[in-house]
Parts: structure tokens; C-alpha cells; sequence
């Protein structure tokens, strides 16, 4: 496309260039920081890795439990999301849109208010309180939404109506068609749903501060306990560590989303 | 029993052992809290509800929320819009490098984007070293509220860049190309040719923004903030005094804001489509 206007617009040409510093200078800063002797004195201190080293020491666990966390939320998600995104895209009734609505609200109200209405009601269950299956409720509450809308919007495709009535004159029943024909037919759209909801498992703060306890730490829990309590370098040293365990999946979260468009169209 | 099963019950039985753990599960795990959530401040008494608006303190907070939030919305809206159509209308090496780049920080928790502001504007950081050597000592604005002003615009462009990018590659070339050969001045281009095609992604992206600044919490923990927002006095509240009542009262409230943002917005988009 020829783009007279703008390639003599400097107002947006340097609106531009300003945000790209604005938002990938402090990455790059925190990235030296955790690798740096003294922050103070930055690159000319020397490189070194023991922040990382003592991020390991300290925090090792939190990644593991992180990771661990977000692939159950997934597998949660998937088995409660897909079959219920399926319903939902095939029916037309008020009770089916209803509970659509109803399924958004814990991500349009702030999830401080969803974390502490869990505490309310399931707070006083000792070993639910100190498991982190306490922490994966909040999170797939939080997630679910993402999965049944991502999946349902799939599954609404027309060919997809006829290829399901194709499979059922010739006999296919029903968990042979979904398992067989629909998933299959939606599967990119299932994978970016995988990723989105591991990609904000991963991240997510605000629910699990108010959710965890000093045996069930994530790894943001930890991110927020180092910068209160280590020094400047650590944090910096431990918020590498979260970039390097989270860009890989937002890569192939946008590869993946590319694709989609690309054979889709949508 | 015998009976031939009618293809369309069938399918709608189907359909509903689909949909049932997701409906068991959401309402053990969602509705049954949030309606005792809702429940709880009317054992304090009715006014409860209304502390928000009646407590001087929850008041100010509240007010506070509202500014910054406003605020970080009018300004990542215009920022967002800006680099959006241009980024949509050239084409360099790269470009699709710089918005995955542009991007990343949504799904950077909270507390990483309170820790950036610390980096550069809090006691160690580099505007305290680069202030203190031109002779101004070591200077601070980490942890007041152009900390947390500068923190929610970082957590709030990545989606209005996204969003304006998207929608500004959408727009019809034709109206623009127009309205030039009609002599129509840039401002007057920006009016008039793009500001009616990006008017539904402005309204959609800046409830979102203002919904997510309203309810944001780990930016504001990390920056132990003297500008006190709601999430903040929520979690004292509930934290440090164990009002839970208070807590929920308060929690409603902002609930109910973020909510009705959000749906308000739907409602608007919604009524632009089907007017077109």
C-alpha cells in the first residue's frame, strides 16, 4: 500500500519510535541488571551469573510449581471447555447464552473480588486452603473463558455442521464424531486456547497473592516476594528467568495465531 | 424406552452432558462465592453497600481510581492509536518482529511492571543516578503517582497497539484516498476519514484498558504506593484489619464499575454494527 500521508508524518513516525523505547528499555535494562555485579555501577562492574545462581537457590522451586500449575490449568480447561464450547456453538437457547454472559464475569470484574469470594466460602478447608489446587480453582475460573470462547467461535464454522451430519448417517456415534472428526477440525484453535490459558496461568498475580500461602508460591508470588525483600539485582536476575520460561510460548502462540489466519481467514 | 430416540432431543441431551461440568464447576467455584461475597456486607447492616460513597477515606480511594484510571486510558488510547496506523500502513524489515516486541508485556503479571518503574525512577534507580550527577541529588518518581500513572500506561499499550494496529490495517484506503483529492487537510483526514473507522476499537479497547487499570493490584503492591488505589484498600482491608465485610462492600463496587464499563461498551459496539 502507497502511504503518502504517513511517510511525512513525523509526529507519528517519532510517537512511534518514543513508545518502542518506552516499552522495551526497561526489559533491556532489567535484563543487564540481573547480570551485572552492581546495578549501580552497570556493565562496567562485570557480568556474573550469581543472581541467577541465587534466584535458583531461592526461588528454583516456584518455576517448577509454575509450570506445573499452568499445564493442570490447561488440561482443566480442555476438559471442561471444549465439550462445553461444542454445546454452546450448536445451541441457540436463552439458558445457553445466559451461561455464556455468566461464564465472562470472572474476567470483567477485577480477581481480587473472585479470590476473595473463594476464601469466603472454601477458606475455612484446611487442606484445600494449603494445596495448590486451591490456587488451581482460582485459575482455571479465570482461564475457562478463554478456552469455551477461542474453541466456540471455532466449532461455529457451517462446514463443520455438515461434516458432523456426514459422520452420523454413516453411523458414527457421538464420541467417535467429536473425538473423531470435530476436535480434529478445530485443533488450532484448541492449541491457541492451550496457550493462551497457560500463557495468563503463568502470569497471573492479582488471585494468587490473595490465594496463596508460603508453601504454594508461584513464581509472580515470588517475583513480588523478591522485590520486597532481595536486592535490586536478585529481582532483576528472577524477572529473567520468568521472560526466559514465558517468551518461547508467546512465540509459538503468535506463530500459531498466524497460521490460523492464514488457512482460515479470520 | 423402546421408542426410536427423537435425532433432536437426542442432540440437545448431548448438548447438555457437555455443557455440565463446566456449569457444576463454574457454579461451585464462582457463582456460589460471588454470591456470598455479595451477601456478606448486609450482615453489617444496608449501609455497608454504600461505604464506598459514604466513608470519606474509601471515597478519596475510589476518586483516585477513577483519575488514574481515566487518565491512563485518554492517554494509551491516543499513544496506541498513533503508533497503530503506523505501524499498519508501512511496510519495513522487521515490522512483524516489533509488534510481537510491542506486545510481549501482556503477559507480564503486574508486579514485573511495578519492578520497571522501581529500575529506572525508584532510590537506586537510573533517573536517581543520572539526576544526582547533574548535581540535582537522587531523584524519585517511583512510588507517587506518576510511578503508577507511567506503570498502568506500560501494562496498557501492548493491547491498544495491538488492537489500533489491527483495526487501522482494516481501514477502507478509498475514503482517505478521497478526501485528499477533495483537499482535505491532514486534521481534516483524521477526523473525518479515520476517526469514524476506528471509533468501534477506540470504544472496545478503552473500556478494556479502563476496566483493567480499575481493577489492577500487583502494580500498585510492588510500588507500596502513597497514591492509594481501591485493589489497595481492598486487600488491607481484608489483609490487615480482617473487614471482611468492608472488603466485600468495597470489592462490589469496584465490580460493579469494571462491569458496566465493559458492558456498556458491548452494548455501543454492538448498535454500531447493526446500524451499519
Amino acid at each position: 500500500m502507497r502511504t503518502s500521508s504517513t511517510s511525512r508524518s513525523p509526529l507519528l513516525f517519532l510517537t512511534t519510535v518514543a513508545i518502542c523505547i518506552f516499552m522495551v528499555a526497561p526489559v533491556l535494562v532489567s535484563v543487564m541488571a540481573g547480570l551485572v555485579n552492581s546495578y549501580n555501577r552497570g556493565i562496567s562492574s562485570g557480568l556474573t551469573l550469581r543472581w541467577v545462581e541465587q534466584v535458583w537457590e531461592v526461588y528454583g522451586s516456584t518455576v517448577g510449581a509454575s509450570i506445573g500449575l499452568a499445564l493442570a490449568c490447561v488440561i482443566c480447561t480442555l476438559l471442561l471447555g471444549v465439550p462445553c464450547a461444542y454445546a454452546l456453538a450448536r445451541s441457540r437457547s436463552r439458558l445457553a447464552r445466559a451461561f455464556e454472559e455468566l461464564l465472562l464475569l470472572p474476567v470483567a470484574i477485577p480477581s481480587l473480588a473472585t479470590a476473595l469470594a473463594l476464601i469466603l466460602v472454601y477458606g475455612n478447608m484446611t487442606s484445600l486452603r494449603q494445596s495448590f489446587v486451591f490456587i488451581l480453582i482460582g485459575h482455571v475460573v479465570f482461564t475457562l473463558p478463554f478456552m469455551v470462547r477461542t474453541v466456540s467461535a471455532a466449532f461455529q464454522r457451517p462446514d463443520l455442521l455438515a461434516m458432523e451430519e456426514a459422520a452420523r448417517t454413516l453411523g458414527a456415534g457421538f464420541v467417535q464424531r467429536f473425538l473423531g472428526v470435530l476436535v480434529p477440525a478445530v485443533l488450532p484453535a484448541i492449541v491457541a486456547g492451550m496457550l493462551m490459558v497457560f500463557t495468563l496461568s503463568i502470569g497471573e498475580f492479582n488471585l494468587t497473592w490473595m490465594l496463596h500461602i508460603p508453601l504454594t508460591r508461584t513464581l509472580p508470588v515470588g517475583l513480588a516476594d523478591s522485590y520486597a525483600s532481595m536486592r535490586i539485582e536478585v529481582g532483576s536476575a528472577y524477572t529473567l528467568v520468568f521472560l526466559l520460561v514465558i517468551l518461547p510460548v508467546l512465540w509459538i502462540l503468535q506463530a500459531l495465531t498466524t497460521l490460523i489466519q492464514k488457512r482460515y481467514g479470520t | 424406552m423402546t421408542a426410536p430416540p427423537n435425532p433432536t432431543s437426542r442432540a440437545s441431551q448431548i448438548r447438555m452432558l457437555c455443557v455440565l461440568p463446566a456449569v457444576i464447576f463454574f457454579t461451585a467455584f464462582w457463582l456460589l462465592p460471588a454470591a456470598t461475597l455479595i451477601a456478606l456486607p448486609a450482615n453489617n447492616g444496608w449501609d455497608t453497600y454504600l461505604l464506598v460513597l459514604t466513608n470519606a477515606r474509601y471515597l478519596q480511594s475510589l476518586l483516585n481510581t477513577l483519575w488514574l484510571s481515566l487518565a491512563t486510558t485518554l492517554v494509551t488510547l491516543i499513544l496506541g492509536a498513533a503508533v497503530g496506523i503506523y505501524l499498519a500502513r508501512r511496510r519495513f524489515r522487521g515490522r512483524q518482529a516489533l509488534i510481537s516486541l510491542l506486545t510481549a508485556p501482556l503477559a507480564f503479571p503486574g508486579v514485573i511492571v511495578g519492578f520497571f518503574v522501581i529500575l529506572i525512577g525508584g532510590r537506586q534507580g537510573s533517573f536517581a543516578s543520572l539526576t544526582s550527577s547533574l548535581g540535582m541529588g537522587r531523584m524519585t518518581f517511583a512510588y507517587g503517582v506518576i510511578g503508577l500513572f507511567l506503570a498502568y500506561l506500560y501494562f496498557s499499550l501492548p493491547r491498544a497497539i495491538a488492537s489500533y494496529t489491527a483495526a487501522a490495517e482494516a481501514m477502507d484506503p478509498q475514503l482517505e484516498e478521497a478526501a485528499r483529492v477533495l483537499g482535505a487537510s491532514r486534521w481534516q483526514i483524521t477526523r473525518d476519514a479515520w476517526w469514524p473507522q476506528l471509533l468501534p476499537t477506540t470504544v472496545a479497547c478503552g473500556a478494556i484498558v479502563f476496566a483493567t487499570a480499575m481493577g489492577a493490584f500487583g502494580t500498585a503492591f510492588t510500588l507500596s504506593s502513597q497514591f492509594e488505589v481501591v485493589p489497595i484498600t481492598i486487600y488491607n482491608e481484608f489483609t490487615n484489619y480482617a473487614n471482611f465485610a468492608v472488603a466485600a462492600s468495597l470489592s462490589i463496587a469496584l465490580g460493579l464499575v469494571t462491569w458496566g464499563v465493559l458492558y456498556l461498551s458491548r452494548v455501543l459496539t454492538n448498535d454500531a454494527k447493526a446500524a451499519q
